[in-house]
């Protein structure tokens, strides 16, 4: 059950082969595998990493603590007003010494969908790889990763109706071949054999994708995962997005008649999935989300683990309502009714 | 002997720029919370009878009827747990 989990999770993305499918803790350990594993052994003086300054702390740290010990440098590529990925100075800042760009498909401030097809391309013209953050896209639209041609892809299970602490880290497998286990211990190896002449071991990493699934793996979790694809792809992923870019387009349009409601991101739903970053002048996000929750309805308060992206905003924090499978247009009502009532506050 | 630990579900550092601290009433205690602090705070806005807005001892805090309140500015744990000990005891 566990390998036909990975097999399905790797039609769902359009892998080639279930080999580069690995089981991870979730996205955030996916990208952590990516730093320690190829960062330590590929990165040094004179080399940079390209993220952006949209990225959820995941797609930051584990560079920042890598940069660290190797001595690489991390460049940080801006963004418009509205959110959007400044392409130009993307491009600007990928060089010859960028060995990596790493780059969130979908933004879990503002929902914006970066090109990745796009810079991915630009990414191998210099050599570079190129890591996605799919902990936004995955869940909520199709992707194939053969068509994105990218080299390594993250995502967590419970974005996606799965449990938590699983997730996925795609791999090219020339990619994954060439690198080193991440942890070591059981089931990641083939052989450990002790040479009693010399009082040494002698290992020999498993196959993929086990090389890099160290210990007793999160079985139930795996299956758990499998089975929301399942459901998922029975719905599928295109009445997935269509759905959810419904719902923005209704909340968004009511949303935008609240005088006192500020949107973060870009009003052109083309351009965005379905999540919303908002501010209430005069209030925190905080009295914002607890307000609801007293209605019942839950919306996310804070940075939502992306500092640097409301830094640029100039926001202390901020409210987010996100859309998925399960919501309608009645909650979508009541969500806009509730709002109303902020206007007494 | 009643202490602020048996209304306090729990406390938790809001995450953002604001250093706001959100207090979270047990379940089965959240009535008799709410209408002791309801007896000692003063009431400046209330929307429904469902959110408060308080002050009590030059603090400003917002309660509401879900069983929660978010403090601000308070300076450290001891001094949020005086102001509970105050408000709720």
């Amino acid at each position: 059950m566990y390998e036909k989990a990975r097999e399905r999770i790797a039609k769902f993305i359009n892998a080639k082969n279930s080999n580069g499918v690995v089981f991870v803790r979730g996205t955030t350990e996916a990208i952590n595998l990516v730093a320690y594993s190829w960062g330590l052994n590929n990165l040094g003086k004179g080399d940079e990493v390209l993220v952006s300054i949209m990225e959820h702390h995941s797609n930051i740290v584990p560079w920042e603590i890598i940069a660290k010990l190797k001595g690489f440098e991390i460049k940080y590529s801006k963004v418009n007003n509205d959110g959007t990925l400044d392409y130009t100075d993307f491009e600007r800042k990928l060089c010859n010494k960028t060995k990596i760009v790493c780059l969130s498909h979908v933004s879990n401030v503002t929902g914006v969908i970066n090109d990745v097809k796009l810079i991915g391309k630009i990414a191998h013209e210099n050599g570079a790889l190129m890591l996605v953050d799919g902990a936004q896209s995955v869940p909520h639209m199709p992707v194939d990763v053969e068509d994105l041609d990218m080299d390594f892809m993250a995502f967590s299970g419970h974005k996606m109706l799965g449990p938590t602490g699983i997730g996925v880290l795609y791999g090219k497998k020339e990619v994954l071949e060439k690198m080193s286990p991440f942890q070591g211990g059981g089931e990641m190896i083939r052989e450990v054999a002790y040479n009693q002449r010399k009082e040494k071991c002698g290992i020999v990493w498993n196959e993929l994708p086990w090389k890099f699934e160290a210990g007793t793996p999160n079985i139930e979790g795996a299956i758990g995962l499998g089975a929301a694809v399942k459901y998922l792809d029975e719905i599928g992923m295109d009445n997935v997005l269509d759905h959810e870019k419904q719902l923005a387009k209704y909340a968004l349009k009511r949303m935008q008649k609240n005088n006192k409601v500020v949107v973060h991101g870009p009003e052109n739903l083309s351009e965005k999935l379905g999540i919303i970053s908002f501010s209430i002048e005069g209030l925190s996000s905080h009295d914002v989300a607890l307000l609801f929750d007293n209605y019942g309805v839950m919306i996310r308060s804070g940075y939502h683990c992306a500092q640097p992206l409301h830094q640029i905003f100039k926001l202390d924090s901020s409210a987010r309502a996100s859309f998925y499978v399960y919501n309608t247009e009645a909650e979508v009502d009541r969500f806009i009714e509730i709002l109303k009532e902020l206007d007494q506050l | 002997m009643v202490n602020v630990d048996d209304y306090v579900s729990q406390i938790e550092g809001t995450c953002g720029a604001e250093k706001d601290v959100i207090v979270v009433f047990k379940f089965e205690k959240k009535d008799e919370a709410i209408a002791n602090i309801l007896k000692k705070a003063t009431v400046k806005n209330k929307i429904a009878g469902i959110i408060f807005e308080l002050t009590f001892q030059d603090q400003s805090f917002r309660l509401y009827s879900s069983g929660k309140a978010i403090f601000r500015g308070v300076k450290n744990k001891q001094a949020l747990n005086s102001l509970l000990e105050k408000l709720l005891l």
